[in-house]
């Protein structure tokens, strides 16, 4: 393991967050992951994209071990969380994940959605997890829907409001696993002015989207993936400006034929 | 122009009155066929003085009624013992752990089994069965009304398991992943947000089967106990007359009516509170 750290230390001069060492995934015989390796320093904002299919969604859930990984290593802080058997609860504590999907739940306001993982989770008392659950919704400008469930929302409102409930967990890394994809064009924007705001606030976050507009602006790098591999990795100046791969201009030329970036 | 009805509105005016008459008009024409036709059919005078007998009736109601309670006295003490049975039933069938497994294969039988026999022939099986084996000499241990509870409960537990079961499975995976990528452990889960949407949605069909327990306390009075049913057969047969049996009907209605709208008007205000719109 210091092995590991120590191989990987000249590439930053930050700690290094997270670590991915040859993971590997399938489903049944089909290889989803194919070896993924990546270097994640602390504040880092690395960006996932590729076509639909490619890997980048299984590669988010493996790191929050929602899906077992089948080989390789994902070191946290230098641990081994991809470990099999190792207990996740306290590992998944760390990280935050936000969906594509949002997944509120649906029976609790939104301040009981954000309070929630505190109060279970770190034992938090129910007045101090609402309270700071409020403060949060307030930082991102949802104060006002605090009593509302959230069917009463809007996409844009629900997913701000999960991230918020990510965010009072306090976690080390944030997963965003496509979290404008199911929302109407005009509401894209307000999510996105979030991730913004997280990424000024120094969170360390691996973003999986379509949107390549704001993958290219947030990004200290990007990561291109075809079928369960890292295909091609650089800044986003070096990725959408110069790609050296055939795959990756062939994905962005198609994107842009599709008016999207 | 704020006065002027829209066509729409003109439109659906029309139809309401359209519709009221439809229905004043068919409600009459059915009812007034009943009123006319069923005196007219041959054993009418017979049915009525068997069946609906004023005297019979006014001095039977208040005993069915004092029998009543002890049918209330068993739904109350079952209803909670169910719930609580058949929550560990569903929750028994879902586990993974393969510790868990002779759990898991305990509760898939015991459904299994519980859900096959008719309740008439449990009750008798257990209310008569179980006493015999004599592992006790209290007077308890020989207490119909103890046996006949715990057969509702393990017939009704099994019914109840399968339903709660369709609302655990009927929650998304989705909202499993959110909890538990919030740290949540799977027992959390499963207490904080899997369980409390199942049982929102399966209020229909639980409502549903605690009508139906209602009407099977009744059974209980096959190893014994003098509830409404029994209470009802004393009557008919000190009357010669089946009056009782109507009076008992009336009497399980006045429960079970407001039951079923109670729980629709519970219903309806849930997804009101909980849901945007909702489609007329």
């Amino acid at each position: 393991m210091s092995e590991m750290t120590d191989r990987a230390l000249p590439n930053s001069e930050r700690r290094l967050k997270l670590q991915l060492r040859g993971v590997m995934k399938a489903f049944g015989t089909t290889a989803v992951l194919d070896g993924i390796d990546l270097d994640v320093a602390e504040g880092d904002v690395i960006t996932l994209i590729g076509a639909s299919g490619s890997g980048k969604s299984t590669l988010l859930r493996c790191i929050n071990l929602l899906e077992p990984v089948d080989d390789g290593q994902v070191l946290l802080d230098g641990v081994d969380i991809a470990e099999p058997g190792l207990d996740p609860d306290p590992v998944r504590r760390r990280i935050g994940m936000v969906f594509q999907s949002f997944n509120l739940f649906p029976h609790m306001s939104v301040t009981d959605n954000v309070a929630i993982g505190p109060r279970k989770v770190l034992g938090v008392p129910k007045a101090t997890a609402r309270a700071n659950g409020l403060e949060m919704l307030t930082r991102l400008g949802l104060a006002d829907r605090a009593d509302a469930y959230p069917d009463q929302l809007s996409g844009g409102q629900q997913q701000r409001v999960a991230i918020a409930r990510s965010l009072t967990m306090n976690p080390d890394v944030m997963l965003l696993d496509e979290i404008t994809s199911a929302l109407d064009p005009e509401l894209v924007g307000e999510v996105l002015d979030v991730v913004r705001g997280l990424k000024r606030d120094g969170m360390t976050m691996l973003i999986a989207t379509h949107e390549m507009a704001f993958a290219r602006e947030i990004s200290d790098r990007v990561c291109f993936l075809h079928r369960g591999r890292i295909l091609e990795e650089g800044t986003p100046t070096e990725i959408f400006g110069a790609p050296r791969e055939p795959r990756t201009q062939e994905f962005l030329q198609r994107v842009i034929d599709a008016g999207r970036f | 122009m704020t006065s002027q009805p829209t066509r729409r509105e003109l439109y659906e005016r029309a139809r309401r009155r359209r519709s009221a008459v439809i229905a004043t008009v068919s409600t009459i024409v059915v009812v007034g066929a009943l009123v006319i036709l069923v005196p007219m059919t041959p054993g009418w005078d017979r049915v009525r003085q068997a069946f609906f007998d004023g005297d019979v009736f006014v001095e039977s109601f208040p005993r069915l009624l004092r029998a009543f309670w002890l049918d209330v006295k068993i739904l109350v003490w079952s209803t909670p013992l169910i719930v609580v049975v058949s929550l560990v039933l569903a929750l028994a069938r879902n586990t993974r752990s393969p510790a868990l497994f002779p759990v898991r294969a305990f509760a898939i039988v015991y459904i299994d089994v519980l859900r096959g026999i008719p309740v008439i022939l449990l009750v008798f099986l257990i209310g008569f069965g179980v006493p015999a084996l004599r592992l006790s000499d209290s007077r308890a241990w020989a207490n119909p009304l103890i046996w006949g509870t715990v057969t509702l409960v393990l017939s009704y537990s099994a019914y109840t398991a399968e339903i709660i079961r369709a609302g655990i499975d009927s929650v998304h995976e989705s909202q499993r992943a959110a909890a538990r990528s919030l740290g949540m452990t799977n027992r959390q889960t499963m207490a904080t947000v899997i369980l409390p949407q199942a049982f929102r949605r399966i209020g229909p069909p639980m409502m549903n089967t605690f009508v139906s327990l209602q009407k099977d306390v009744a059974l209980v009075s096959l190893i014994g106990p003098v509830e409404i049913l029994r209470q009802a057969g004393i009557d008919k047969a000190k009357y010669a007359n089946f009056t009782p049996y109507v009076a008992a009907s009336l009497i399980f209605l006045a429960l079970t009516i407001p039951c079923t709208r109670l729980a629709d008007y519970a219903m309806a205000r849930q997804r009101q509170r909980t849901g945007a719109t909702t489609i007329a």
